[in-house]
């Protein structure tokens, strides 16, 4: 074979597997409304920056037939390629290949990619779509997940991994992404769960649509599996280069820095906050009246609303902001929310990213349900996020700081470096109706007029403790600000904070309550 | 899944917020307490065996009926020490969850 016939060869061979599952299977792919494997990871990187790996794999099972069977690719494309030229590692199973089924060589494609980015230390995006194990591996395709488990824990806190879910995604299969750092979905293409509704409805007799079980809205707003929600898988890409610019390649990176920019001038600080503390208004204003171009990225935006998380920009550094949303559930802390920030503390701890907490907060959800979903257990997850972290901490209190709340939040008792608050500020054990109906219980029952005792009651408590002086006597807060103020504080807080260095005392890890 | 208009009242020791109730929190199950007078089926099966009549004393632990389900032999027991008032249901009999079985009488 001359050379230009062996070029010519390779390129035969290369178009077959393109090919993935041949002309029907993916007019079927497109007819759901999905891109193919191909289509999606091209849309994700940069034009013509992929660089497939394991093309040639094959699979070497008997079984079932399997020895007939030509799967290309073993239904799963691997690659390496860049995101606004940000190096990733990427994979994509291919629904047109046998379901986009797990057999071993398809797992092992799997677990090379990502040894890869592991050992080059960048992040790894793998997108789902497959109907799960290839049954006629058997134990085979057991050991295939397992291996894919293994090092998603290996790799985790070391380089961010990314799920995007884009098809089925069901049984074992979906501890990859459980044990990732985001997870993407996109509406009505994901679906996502342990035991579908056939099984549901043969063991329990309830019936449910795949859609009600497991769909991408209930992922993002019941379960909390996934962390960003699309409309389409368009959305979904730019949500993810998006998130790229936000994080470090590595643990022992920082972000890259933009250039600085400064909010809009439409958010007026002084006009969302209203003076009454029991009303509500949009945390999300406050942080893009503060940070750079006022341009809030927001994570688990529809999970636990009641508190909201995300990143942003100070001088073009990125920041995890985690504040109360006085707008949903009057912010406070509960079982789905505590879980929401801890985890999200964790991963900016873990990734170099300084801690900017917005605090306004009641309390905790009083309620039977949360007690026995077990709140003390999910609340302590916060305290131990943010006692363990040692990026900069800076807190921001605005209004309420009640009780727990007050201390979870970031607090200079765990460990915050930067502890500001609002003069609108009320740091105390709990708010005036609680407090007053509780010192002053024998007085106002004894009134010949209850009401207005403790009305006057209520009034006074508010006067001692509902404001911010109580707490800065005691040097629990380094500075009350002017809320014009609070951005300068912040970025000047960064500045200063830039070498911190905190070392913990040795241990294998922690043991956070899970 | 933004609900943007609606405002509720929340109350958090004794002080009433104006906020909204997200989707999870109003679709959350009102806890019950648990009737020991009642036993249902906890997952939907067959009954394969009664070992009790009624009008029978029965001690807390002591076996009721099996009910089979997801190939599982179950036995369900008594809470609870009491009389067996009323039982509703057959030998090889199909219920369904949540479905009362007997009644007992403390």
């Amino acid at each position: 074979m001359s050379i230009f016939q062996s070029i010519a060869d390779l390129f035969k061979r290369k178009e077959k597997i393109e090919a993935g599952g041949g002309e029907k299977a993916v007019k079927k792919q497109i007819d759901m409304g999905k891109m193919t494997a191909r289509q999606r990871i091209q849309s994700i990187l940069d034009p013509n920056s992929f660089y497939e790996y394991d093309m040639f794999v094959e699979h070497k099972a008997e079984d079932f037939g399997m020895d007939k069977k030509y799967l290309p690719g073993d239904g799963v494309i691997t690659g390496t390629g860049t995101i606004f030229g940000f190096p990733v590692c990427i994979y994509a199973q291919d629904f047109t290949v046998a379901g986009g089924s797990l057999g071993i060589a398809h797992a092992r494609k799997i677990t090379k990619i990502m040894d890869h980015a592991l050992k080059l230390g960048i992040p790894l995006i793998g997108i789902n779509d497959s109907g799960g194990a290839r049954i006629q591996e058997g134990v085979n395709s057991l050991a295939g997940y397992g291996e894919i488990f293994f090092r998603n824990t290996r790799a985790s806190g070391v380089i961010p991994q990314i799920s995007v879910i884009l098809g089925p995604c069901a049984g074992g299969a979906v501890y990859s992404p459980a044990l990732t750092d985001f997870v993407f979905v996109v509406d009505k293409i994901s679906k996502m769960f342990i035991t579908g509704p056939e099984v549901i409805k043969t063991v329990l007799g309830e019936e449910i649509s795949m859609e009600e079980l497991g769909g991408a809205r209930i992922q993002s707003e019941i379960s909390g599996n996934a962390h960003f929600f699309a409309e389409s898988e368009q959305e979904c890409f730019e949500q993810i280069k998006k998130l790229v610019t936000f994080i470090p390649w590595n643990n022992r990176k920082k972000a890259d820095v933009f250039p600085a920019k400064p909010p809009r001038s439409n958010f007026d600080i002084n006009k969302i906050i209203p003076s009454e503390s029991t009303e509500p208004y949009d945390i999300r204003d406050i942080i893009r009246a503060i940070c750079d171009d006022s341009d809030f990225f927001e994570v688990h935006q529809y999970f636990a609303a009641n508190i909201v998380v995300g990143f942003c920009r100070f001088n073009g550094e990125t920041v995890g902001i985690i504040g109360n949303q006085p707008n949903v559930l009057a912010g406070v802390l509960d079982v789905d929310s505590s879980d929401k920030a801890a985890r999200f503390i964790r991963f900016c701890d873990a990734f170099n990213i300084p801690l900017l907490t917005l605090v306004d907060i009641p309390g905790y959800l009083p309620g039977i349900d949360q007690e026995h979903s077990g709140v003390i257990r999910h609340g302590a997850k916060v305290l131990y996020a943010y006692s363990e972290a040692t990026v900069p901490k800076i807190t921001v209190i605005l209004r309420k700081a009640y009780g727990g709340g007050y201390i979870a939040m970031c607090s200079r008792h765990l460990g915050s470096d930067f502890v500001f608050a609002w003069p609108t500020a009320e740091i105390a054990v709990m708010g005036p109706e609680g407090a007053a109906n509780i010192i002053f219980r024998q007085e106002i029952a004894e009134a010949q007029n209850p009401d207005e005792v403790r009305k006057q009651k209520v009034e006074e408590y508010k006067q001692k403790f509902a404001n911010p002086y109580r707490a800065a006597a005691n040097g629990y807060i380094d500075a009350v600000i002017n809320p014009l103020e609070t951005r300068e504080f912040v970025l000047h807080s960064l500045l200063i904070a830039k070498n911190k260095k905190e070392d913990m005392p040795y241990k294998k890890h922690g043991i956070p309550p899970f | 899944m933004d609900d943007l208009n609606n405002f509720n009242e929340l109350i958090i020791e004794d002080t009433v917020y104006k906020t909204r109730i997200n989707k999870k929190y109003s679709i959350k199950k009102h806890y019950q307490p648990k009737d020991n007078s009642i036993v249902s089926a906890f997952i939907p099966g067959t009954v394969r065996k009664i070992y009790v009549s009624e009008g029978q004393n029965v001690f807390r632990g002591d076996k009721l009926l099996v009910l089979e389900a997801m190939k599982m032999k179950n036995d369900i027991v008594a809470p609870i020490n009491a009389k067996v008032k009323n039982i509703k249901v057959n030998i090889d009999e199909v219920v369904a969850k949540n479905q009362i079985l007997i009644e007992l009488e403390i």
